[in-house]
Order: structure tokens, then sequence, then C-alpha cells
């Protein structure tokens, strides 16, 4: 069995009286692209802002390959990317000046930057707009240049937050081949609410609602699990619906 | 790790026009502040040579421009560090640092630093113009030596004190309108107190810089500066921890 490299325990998070998260688990190994699935507002955002060490959680422990994200932040932090949901771009920098700059804080050491960028570019097919300003790139390269930010020192646990929001088809599909790429290297969490999405790139899927874990396995235990619905859309409605009924 | 972020800061200021705007309309002002000093020193050159021990040419002209200089950085400083941390706020490119492996009090420290090298800039520049008088007469480096530490203190106590207020917003212009309200404030705050030894005097930014501004280093006003400089520094470590904290 792969090593487990990211292990969140009964993560909870509570924003004044507003629970937002409530008792996630979570394990990733390496290898492997899980998939964080749920309705807008599921706290799927939340507990990968956690996750990511940018929001502490009100009760619960994350381990990133066995460091404790919250006893020894700098340690963990140092195997994680992340790409939050709106990719932290400055709009007045080069692409090759932002990777490097993002390089230098995750610690890459100075003489091997110039590689982790290229090769970060490489990856995520920027090789081209090396040069160009951030805030000159269209949508589809800035979201990009978000996941290169968040493999430039080579990690071990990716976290992306709805990598694929607002890009067409065809840039879709390249950041999915991306993810699926990644996928083999390291282990990816991402999560989104396109369905499509996690069927065709993740091995797992965990799915939330209302700040809870309603399913985790793979697609084919969802399926044994609702043998009557035919798509993962119909599973993931029946379950959502499911656990509204029971609240 | 702080340098690198204080590069980043200092690169950020560059690549926008405001702090070549700056630049620029400060030195002018500077500069015809200075012309107009020289202009009235040798108006009354003649008349000085009756006293017995008449003001030299630095006490006429440096000690007035760098009391001048003062003022002109109590307004400039708002506009440098309104973006500091609000404007990361309000672009959602805080979670860059924030999951890296640094801790908070080096992304305050370097963005400190960033906008002090650029202040330590206007200093130079006011430097060179005291020490253009060269070329007529002799000058006093000792008073030029303690208005320049007198400046970059009280430019380090401005910039802290902005830092500060620019991590309780997400708006670059209210950051930049209370801090111009907190430096006026507290540059003033004794101009009603009647009594020399009142404590509103201690209180004070200006009082603490007019014995720099005389060529008097005195450790209480130095240490009122640096004290001065900590607690905001610490203050906007805080209230970042606190956001991780409390989301």
């Amino acid at each position: 069995m792969p090593e487990i490299t990211l292990n969140a325990r009964a993560l909870s998070r509570n924003f004044g009286l507003r629970t937002a998260v409530r008792d996630v688990s979570l394990e990733l190994r390496q290898g492997e692209v899980l998939g964080l699935l749920g309705p807008n507002g599921a706290g799927k955002t939340t507990t990968l802002q956690m996750l990511a060490g940018c929001l502490a959680p009100t009760a619960g422990a994350i381990e990133i390959c066995g460091i404790d994200l919250l006893e020894q932040p700098r340690q963990a932090k140092a195997l994680l990317g992340y790409l939050p949901e709106t990719p932290p771009l400055y709009r007045e920098l080069t692409v090759d000046e932002y990777l490097g700059l993002a390089a230098r804080l995750r610690r890459v050491a100075k003489p091997f930057v110039a590689e982790a960028v290229e090769s970060a570019k490489r990856r995520c097919g920027l090789t081209e707009v090396g040069k160009r300003l951030i805030g000159n790139l269209s949508k589809g390269f800035q979201q990009r240049v978000g996941i290169a930010q968040a493999i430039v020192h080579n990690p071990r646990v990716v976290i992306l937050d709805e990598p694929t929001v607002g890009l067409d088809p065809i840039q879709i599909r390249e950041i999915r081949s991306l993810v699926r790429e990644l996928g083999r290297e390291h282990s990816v969490i991402l999560s989104t609410h396109i369905l499509p999405e996690v069927e065709s790139v993740c091995d797992r899927i965990q799915i939330m609602h209302q700040g809870q874990l309603v399913f985790s396995g793979n697609w084919e235990a969802l399926k044994a699990q609702h043998p009557a619905q035919s798509s993962l859309e119909d599973a993931f409605i029946r379950l959502t619906q499911q656990q509204e009924e029971s609240a | 790790m702080i340098f690198t972020i204080a590069a980043k800061e200092l690169k950020t200021l560059f690549s926008s026009p405001l702090a070549w705007i700056i630049l620029a309309v400060l030195e002018f002002i500077l500069a015809y502040f200075f012309l107009g000093q020289v202009d009235a020193f040798l108006a009354v050159q003649s008349q000085l040579a009756a006293f017995a021990n008449p003001p030299g040419l630095t006490e006429l002209v440096v000690a007035p421009l760098f009391g001048n200089a003062a003022m002109v950085l109590l307004m400039a400083v708002p506009l440098l560090s309104m973006r500091l941390i609000a404007e990361e706020r309000r672009n959602q490119t805080l979670t860059l640092f924030l999951s890296a492996p640094i801790a908070i009090t080096e992304i305050v420290l370097g963005k400190f630093l960033g906008l002090m090298a650029f202040l330590g800039l206007i200093v130079g520049l006011l430097v060179a113009m005291s020490l253009s008088l060269y070329a007529g007469a002799a000058i006093d480096l000792g008073l030029l030596a303690g208005n320049v530490l007198g400046l970059i203190l009280l430019a380090a106590s401005f910039t802290a004190l902005g830092l500060f207020i620019s991590s309780l917003t997400a708006h670059p212009i209210a950051a930049a309108i209370g801090s111009l309200g907190a430096f006026l404030g507290l540059w003033i705050v004794n101009l009603s107190a009647r009594d020399p030894a009142s404590w509103l005097h201690t209180l004070s930014l200006l009082k603490h810089f007019e014995s720099f501004n005389r060529g008097t280093i005195n450790t209480f006003d130095a240490a009122y500066f640096v004290l001065f400089t900590v607690l905001f520094l610490v203050l906007a470590v805080r209230r970042l921890d606190n956001q991780r904290l409390r989301g």
C-alpha cells in the first residue's frame, strides 16, 4: 500500500456560531487523486484552506507525510502546494518572476530556482509565456500559472480548489490531463462541483454536504451503494437529498 | 526569506507608476524647498556676519529641509503603506504567503523592510541634495547625520503604523485615510497641551523628531521611535495570525 501523504482526522471549523465543517476526516495516499465533491457551500473550500494551513481548524488534526501541520507548520507546509479558489497571482509580475518568487517562498534553494521554474512551466504548458505579464494573460493561462505555483517546489501533496472553474472546454480538458499527470508523481486533492470532472480524473471521491462527509470511497463503491442510480449525478443528488431528509 | 519578500515588495512598488510618481513629486517639492532655503540663506548671509555666534548653512538649509521632509513623508507614507496588506487581501494573494512555509513575522518584516528600502531612497536623495552644498561651502555633517537618523526612525514608525492599519482592512483607500488620520493625530496631539510636562508631549511624534532636527541624538526619543515601530509590527503580526485562527 502506498504511503499516506495527507491525513486529516475529525476536522471541524466554526465561524462564530455557524459550523462550516463538522467532523471531516480525509486520507490521501501517494500517487492518488482524491476528489472532494459537494454542492456550493458544502464546506469544500473551508476544508481545503485548513489542509493548506491557511485556516486553523476549531478541532481536529492534520498530518502531512507524518508531520503535524499545526505543531510544525513550517516543515509541513514545505511539502504542500496549494491553489486557492482565486489564484494568488500578482498581475504586475511576469510569469517567470512570479514563479521564481513562489519557488523562493517555498524555500527552493537559490541555485535550483531557475530549474524549478523551468520544469513547472514545462509541465503546465507555460514555456511560451514566461516573459509576459500575468495581468495580460487569458484566464486559462492564469489558471495554469496558479497550478504552476502550487507545484513549483515539487510538493508531496497538491491541493487544488476548483482548478477548472471558468475555463473553456479545451482548457478544462488540458487542466484535467495535467491533474492526472500530477496524480502520478504527487498526491492530489481537488475540489469541484462538476461531476464529470470527478469521473474522469479522480481515483477516489469524498462527498461533502452541509459541512459533513456523506460518502467516501471510489466510484464503484458509490455505484454499488446506489445500484438504482445510473449515473454519478443521480447518486450524488440522491445522497445529498438523503442527508437533508435525515437532518 | 525576509529579504525575498522585501525584494518582492520593492519590485511591485516600482512596477506600478505610483512609486515613480511619488518619487518624482516628492523630489520636486523638496528640491523647490531646498532652493528656497538656499536663496534665503544667500539673502541674509551678509547680515549673519554681524552676529557673535551665527547659525550656519546646515542649520539654515539642511535642518528645515529635513523638517519639511518629515511633513511630506507624513502625507506620502499612507499612500505607499495602504496596499501592503489591504491590497493583498483584496486580491486574495495573501494565501501565497500563508500557505508557504514562512512565519507571519517574516511576512510582516519583509513588507516593512521593502517599504523602508523605498523610503531610504527618498532619504538618500535628501542626503545627496544636502551634500551638494559642498560645492560652495562646508556643512555640519553631525547635524546632517542627526537629521538622517531622525527621519529614518520617523519613517520606520510611520511604516509600522501604516502596515498595521493596512492589515485591518481589505480596502487600501480606507487604510490610507486611517493612516493619514493616525499620523496627523499623533503629530499634533500635543497642540493643546500648555503644560510642558504634559504626557501628550511624550506621545507626539513631532516632539520626538524635533530633537533630531536640532542635531541632538536623544536616546529617549530614539527609544520612543523604536518602541513605537516594534509595537505596531507586533500588532500587525497578531492581526494576521488572528485571521488564520478566526477566519
